[in-house]
């Protein structure tokens, strides 16, 4: 169990780390989110990350408020860690942005105030 | 055999002793309460048919050309079941097998079937996986029964589980060396030369008795090896020639005495060494796998804590830190140990993977993660019992202190000797770090919860809530929750509030699936006598190894609530499989394949119920959950085990 918790914890650290490095803030490609959507499953991404991106042991949180493009672009195809790199042969370039669009759409969780199991 | 067998009366020399007797019984009056040699007696008293012969006998039936005698007052087997009791073993784990049939008779019959408790299992990996959670509650080993061949080979995984997993299970299995007393076929294929050769691997000791006063000896050595630390599980043959002979009126087997055996602590210079590096320590990070093997090492490990104001990471292994204490900062454990300049790691499976990071890429590379100067202390019982062929030792980590004994043993001393250094100087500037980190569990908590909070609504239900409509539940009870936790992101430790011993028992060890579903019945068992509530959030994959042991819990009347962690996969795997698919560029599409267990999706509340079980599911919409629970719970107080069926997100 230890090892599978400090990987956790590693993949965890690592994609909080993208948040906040110095990748280049470009502009997002347009996508269709709900193309994304299906993708998101269809390739995956659910499997570590959740339907909605909220992240958990096997896989960092993606969304809401995802990361810029260009760190999401970067860890699919030359992945950190243990995540399977994701190289344009199977997942191409308007596929990646249709996936984004998708994180993009998830919405804000209401508020941990609200949740009246959270407060106890 | 020992001197005392061949010259005993076994069991064919008894019969054709005995043969004698009989014979002259024949000739003699009826005898009234004398069941077996009068009533042929009586018979030819009362009747108009005269007796055959033993001759005529022997022809018309095949017997031996001797009258048999088909009864006997005593059996090994009653001997062997004293020695049981005397070890305070309350349960056997079971499925019933004839290689051990006597001593099963033995159980409920001589021994009453109370302490030990017969305990039917469904299969064997089902016995073990209970007798492996059972120890993690109650400290102390159950029994379990097997056959010594086809019985141990379904048992195998089990007892390697609790091999890695540092846990007590003892073992007793039927075989039959002497070949000129086996029954033609199958006892012929269920006998075995070497018995315990197939686990030796991963068990601490085995013996095969060759008379009762050996059996007793090492009944007695096997309980004692397998309750010192370094735990694990021990093995004895139950040969069925001693189980099932009468014990020789000439042979008085004597129980030895179980000595109270003193954990190992560790070197007391050691301890001083440790002790100085972490008071000198300005960051140091107190890593806790198997810290704690009974109720006082909690304790134990708070005031180390608290007496260095470090902080702790909890890895697991067992309920080692209460979750809402201050010094609780599982939840950056890897940044902690990056900025560790001491580490001292109890207890630890893997303290090289603690302080590497290692890509499981197409060229797997590692790399350190620690300081070049940080000093690692190892505190652990295991290195007292390596063995070579099973690599559960994991990569020879670096450190710069290694006590070899018990945590626990050893941590009164270590907290005296941190005490000891701790001047008013030091201590101020400790209590400072302590209030650092207060403020950063309060974050953990903080951020735990938000993160808890994304997917709050989303069907399939996320694993975040289902551990809090869960804990809803149950916060106000005397709970333990039994099963692992890894399969649903550890929410359970980031959010509940985790104070005692029994309310988390770690993993399976040696990561087997199939352990989850038998060890939290066994956990449950242990705890029925308490009135806790036992949960288990039950992985679905893991449940279809061995389902039968839900008929036992129902059986036995063990209450418990399991909660499905209803993935519809072996999700692990399907990770496995997108690895390898999408290194070679095929993409991940078909990763589902051999992975998923779905098409039928599997009623799991049915299936509970065709066991005895209430049951309710599959719940898909998280709003149903609640409810569903509050109604198991109910069950589950009136003494019964109940299941909810949840749907859930993968992890």
């Amino acid at each position: 169990m230890s090892t599978r918790f400090i990987l956790g914890a590693t993949v965890v650290a690592a994609v909080l780390s993208l948040g906040t490095a110095a990748w280049a803030q470009g502009a997002a490609p347009s996508g269709n989110a709900d193309q994304g959507k299906r993708l998101f499953v269809n390739d995956g991404c659910y499997q570590c990350h959740g339907y909605v991106g909220q992240g958990g042991n096997a896989g960092p949180r993606l969304a809401p408020a995802p990361v810029a493009f260009e760190a999401f672009s970067k860890q699919l195809r030359e992945p950190q860690h243990d995540m399977p790199p994701y190289g344009e042969k199977i997942l191409s370039d308007k596929d990646a942005a249709d996936i984004y669009a998708y994180l993009q759409t998830v919405p804000k969780p209401p508020a941990v105030k609200d949740i009246p199991l959270l407060n106890q | 055999m020992s001197k005392t067998s061949r010259t005993g009366v076994d069991r064919r020399k008894f019969l054709k002793g005995a043969a004698l007797a009989g014979a002259a019984t024949l000739a003699a009056p009826p005898v009234p309460g004398q069941a077996q040699s009068t009533a042929p007696a009586a018979g030819a008293a009362a009747g108009s048919t005269p007796l055959p012969t033993a001759q005529t006998a022997a022809a018309e039936t095949g017997a031996p050309a001797h009258v048999r005698v088909l009864t006997q007052e005593t059996c090994g087997s009653d001997f062997m079941v004293d020695c049981i009791k005397s070890l305070g073993i309350e349960y056997i784990c079971s499925n019933p097998g004839s290689s051990f049939r006597s001593l099963q008779d033995s159980i409920i019959t001589y021994g009453g079937n109370k302490s030990p408790e017969f305990i039917m299992c469904c299969h064997e990996e089902s016995s073990v996986g209970m007798a492996h959670g059972y120890a993690k509650i109650e400290g102390k080993p159950a029994g379990v029964f097997a056959h010594g061949t086809v019985g141990l080979q379904h048992a195998a995984m089990g007892i390697y589980n609790a091999y890695c997993d540092r846990v007590p299970v003892y073992m007793v299995i039927g075989n039959g060396l002497d070949a000129t007393k086996r029954r033609p076929g199958v006892e012929w294929l269920h006998t075995v030369q070497d018995a315990c050769a197939m686990v030796r691997d991963f068990t601490k000791w085995d013996d095969t008795p060759a008379s009762l006063q050996h059996f007793a000896e090492s009944a007695v050595r096997a309980y004692k090896i397998a309750t010192t630390p370094p735990m694990e599980p021990v093995v004895l043959v139950a040969d069925g020639e001693l189980q099932e002979n009468p014990i020789p009126p000439d042979e008085k087997p004597r129980i030895p005495k179980l000595p109270r055996t003193a954990p190992p602590q560790g070197d007391s210079g050691a301890v001083a060494e440790a002790a100085k590096l972490l008071v000198d320590a300005e960051n140091p990070v107190i890593l806790a796998d198997r810290c704690a093997r009974t109720p006082a090492g909690i304790g134990l490990l708070v005031q180390l804590a608290e007496a260095l104001q470090a902080p702790v990471c909890d890895l697991g292994g067992r309920m080692n830190f209460p979750s809402r204490h201050p010094l609780n900062q599982s939840n950056r454990t890897r940044a902690l140990v990056q900025q560790a300049d001491v580490i001292l790691g109890i207890e630890m499976t893997d303290f090289w993977g603690a302080t590497n990071e290692f890509e499981d890429q197409l060229h797997r590379t590692s790399k350190s993660v620690i300081k070049d100067a940080t000093k690692r202390i190892s505190l652990s019982s295991t290195d007292l019992n390596h063995k070579s062929n099973y690599q559960d030792f994991e990569r020879f980590a670096d450190v710069d202190v290694a006590i070899t004994g018990d945590a626990e043993a050893t941590l009164p001393a270590l907290i005296e000797a941190v005490k000891r250094q701790i001047d008013a100087g030091r201590r101020s500037t400790l209590d400072d770090r302590g209030r650092k980190l207060g403020a950063a569990h309060k974050g953990l908590l903080e951020r735990a919860r938000a993160d808890a909070a994304v997917g709050w609504d989303a069907s399939p239900i996320s694993t975040a809530r289902m551990c809090m409509e869960v804990w809803n539940q149950i916060k106000g009870e005397d709970w333990s929750m039994v099963s692992p936790t890894g399969g649903v992101s550890r929410w359970p430790q980031r959010l509940w509030d985790f104070q005692k011993h029994y309310q988390h028992i770690g993993d399976s060890g040696g990561y087997g699936v199939g352990y989850a579903a038998p060890s939290s019945v066994g956990a449950a068992l242990a705890n029925r006598k308490y009135g806790r509530l036992t949960v288990s959030i039950q992985p679905d994959g893991d449940l279809m190894y061995a389902p039968g042991v839900l008929w036992t819990a129902a059986h036995h009347r063990i209450p418990m609530l399991a909660v499905m962690h209803n993935n519809r996969a072996y999700h692990q795997e399907v990770m496995h499989l997108q690895r390898m698919s999408n290194r070679r560029n095929r993409g991940v599409e078909m990763a589902s394949v051999g992975c998923a267990i779905t098409g039928p999706n599997i009623d799991y509340a049915k299936l509970a119920q065709s066991m005895g079980w209430y049951a309710e599911g599959p719940i898909s919409d998280p709003k149903d959950l609640g409810p569903a629970l509050q109604r198991a719970i109910a069950v589950v107080k009136r003494g019964e085990p109940a299941m909810v069926d949840v749907v859930t997100q993968p992890r």
